[in-house]
């Protein structure tokens, strides 16, 4: 573990992160090293987000300089990573919807945090939703949305979950601008959390209890 | 000195050059526009106005689908002018929130999504981001000559149709050389410009139908005894950058690469974030000028960022109006709790804040003797909800909110889906429960 590079990269600073990026690989660090550092870093990044001295653009940034580190890094893996997830996490925002910011910081904080997240993407109809949890079998889900056009589609995909004989097997959260508790109410869905880290908190309390 | 805004507040809630259908549409006009101008003036109106931020609500309600409505601008009129009449609202937008779908169609516009399209007919159609323009290029270029900008490299990106106009000789070139312009102009020949040219001439047309739909059925709305919802529009110059030049992302990212030149971009943009209001927002008009604002909401950036980046831009486009008599309207989309300090440093009795989630109690404290509040019942209460759970919630909000004035009762976000017996509990209890000793 490199405290320079977690350091660089947790406090967002990109040229001289990426610099010590090519000077370890040129000396023949162990690429995995290399990720397992800015996955620590990312966790610290979520850390302070969670605990309100970074926002949402600073999480952005921090996965633009990740995705920039992983471009250099991940030609050169040999092997893949070796830590197991802590739970399995489906998501999608719902059918009709197509927008993805918050979920997409929902998916960056689950995986942060040690979730296998399973991102279905945006306008995702329920039979997919459906098809997706029997195939990972997720403990938890997530339906996103944004419109007051979707609440109906929010209660369709939880009802086509329950239809399909899944509902007991999962806890689904509810979350995107216009929702709330009313809409997790009509909806079905177990919980509302009103960004991301009630995503974060949600899960690992669900994780830790029984079904 | 005259007050410009008091003396615009006067002029429009007095209805003149309005043509009234009868003595009791002209009472109920001034009747509502002085409630409205009262509060805006933090002065204690006869009872609290509602104003239901309708989205599509008037299509669904009346049978149509959000298609039928942005696709048919007759059958958008004549819905809309149905739920005027049931709900009698103290503002209204009448179909103005339909925007013209053929239009945006002619022009391949890529920005958005339509209902009956790409999205299913009875949902709202829904705005697609992405990066269109990048740092090197806003910062870079922009600024040189915006409007050659513009023509040249955003609209051929952002409509399909007008591909071809990015590769037009520039304007700034044309001094009317004969020799310059007998070669230059052949380019105009060509069959593909000639196709992006009909595209416009087509959008162009389908513009103006909707334009004279819209402004015959204002001047009805105004006849039948109600104000309409609005003069003009404008915009956060933040929000200019990032909802229709870089996205959220890339805005973000330049906070961190490009926070000086951004600086510079939005300072350029605040003159003409005035100008797209004042040019349409005239005297005897209405006054009010609504913004929509997306990216400075809580968790979209730090407190710090919001005072640096967001709001001094912003109060800059609000001071440009105010100094014109004009209201600033903002509708605060996502919570604003932490910013209310910030946003509490305006004039008084000059604007409209408009929240879609907000601590109320805390925004009454701090902003109440600022600025006029609008909003408070959740959408999906008018969705999901009863009638006696909105009566519950305006009561709380009047008590709360509503004392002493300065408070407009209103849904925290345009709706569309809603039941008509919680719309209707809404706009009743309001008129009922609101009225001021």
């Amino acid at each position: 573990m490199s405290d320079e590079l977690v350091v660089l990269l947790s406090e967002l600073k990109k040229t001289e992160a990426l610099e010590v990026v090519a000077r370890r690989l040129e000396r023949g660090d162990d690429p995995m090293r290399l990720l397992d550092d800015a996955r620590e870093a990312m966790r610290i990044v979520g850390r302070r987000f969670s605990e309100g001295t970074y926002f949402i653009p600073e999480l952005v940034y921090s996965g633009k300089i990740l995705e920039a580190v992983a471009e250099i890094v991940k030609p050169r893996l040999t092997r893949g990573p070796t830590t197991a997830p802590i739970g399995r996490f489906v998501l999608g925002t719902v059918a009709g919807d197509l927008h993805d910011i918050g979920k997409n910081l929902v998916a960056f904080m689950m995986d942060v945090n040690g979730f296998e997240v399973h991102d279905l993407g945006v306008d995702v109809p329920p039979r997919a939703f459906v098809d997706k949890i029997a195939e990972v079998k997720p403990r938890i889900v997530g339906l996103s949305g944004f419109l007051t056009s979707v609440y109906q589609a929010m209660k369709d995909t939880v009802d086509a979950i329950a239809e399909a004989g899944l509902r007991d097997q999962v806890r689904i959260m509810i979350g995107g601008g216009v929702m709330d508790d009313e809409v997790r109410r009509y909806c079905g869905a177990d919980a509302y959390g009103p960004d991301a880290m009630a995503a974060v908190s949600l899960a690992r309390q669900w994780i830790e209890e029984p079904i | 000195m005259t007050d410009l805004t008091v003396e615009n507040l006067e002029i429009w809630a007095s209805g003149q050059g309005v043509n009234f259908v009868s003595d009791e549409a002209e009472a109920g006009y001034r009747a509502r526009a002085g409630r409205i101008a009262d509060v805006i003036q933090l002065k204690v109106p006869d009872r609290v106005p509602v104003v239901p931020s309708f989205g599509m609500f008037p299509y669904l309600d009346n049978g149509l689908t959000c298609e039928e409505a942005l696709f048919d601008y007759d059958k958008a009129d004549r819905a809309a002018m149905k739920t005027l009449r049931d709900f009698e609202p103290d503002m209204f937008i009448g179909s103005g929130y339909a925007f013209p779908g053929p239009m945006f169609e002619a022009l391949g516009y890529r920005q958005l999504r339509w209902p009956g399209r790409e999205i299913p007919a009875h949902y709202i159609y829904q705005f697609v981001e992405r990066e269109y323009v990048s740092a090197d290029e806003l910062y870079h270029g922009y600024l040189d000559d915006p409007s050659d900008f513009m023509l040249r490299v955003y609209l051929p990106r952002t409509c399909q149709a007008l591909g071809p106009l990015a590769r037009m000789r520039p304007f700034a070139e044309s001094f009317g050389y004969y020799l310059t312009m007998a070669g230059s102009y052949a380019y105009f020949g060509r069959p593909e410009v000639q196709a992006a040219l009909q595209a416009l001439m087509k959008a162009g047309e389908e513009s103006l139908k909707w334009v004279g739909t819209i402004v015959k059925q204002a001047q009805t709305i105004m006849s039948l005894g109600f104000p309409t919802f609005w003069g003009a529009s404008s915009a956060a110059p933040y929000d200019l950058v990032g909802d229709w030049l870089r996205g959220t992302t890339g805005v973000m990212m330049d906070m961190f690469e490009h926070p000086e030149e951004l600086l510079a971009v939005m300072d350029r943009l605040v003159p003409l974030a005035v100008r797209l209001a004042t040019e349409h927002g005239g005297r005897g008009g209405n006054p009010i000028v609504g913004f929509m604002l997306h990216k400075g909401a809580d968790g979209f950036m730090s407190p710090d960022q919001f005072r640096t980046f967001y709001w001094p831009q912003l109060k800059a486009v609000m001071l440009g109006l105010i100094e014109r008599g004009l209201v600033p309207m903002l509708l605060f989309e996502g919570e604003y709790t932490s910013r209310l300090e910030t946003i509490a440093d305006i004039p008084k009795g000059r604007c409209i804040y408009w929240f879609e989630k907000v601590d109320w109690a805390r925004a009454k404290a701090v902003l109440g003797d600022r600025v006029c509040l609008r909003g408070g019942v959740p959408p999906s209460l008018l969705f999901s909800g009863r009638p006696d759970q909105v009566r519950d919630r305006v009561r709380e909000l009047i008590d709360t909110v509503g004392h002493g004035g300065g408070y407009i009762v209103d849904c925290g976000i345009w709706f569309d889906e809603a039941r008509r017996e919680n719309v209707r509990a809404m706009v009743d209890f309001s008129k009922s429960y609101g009225v001021y000793d």
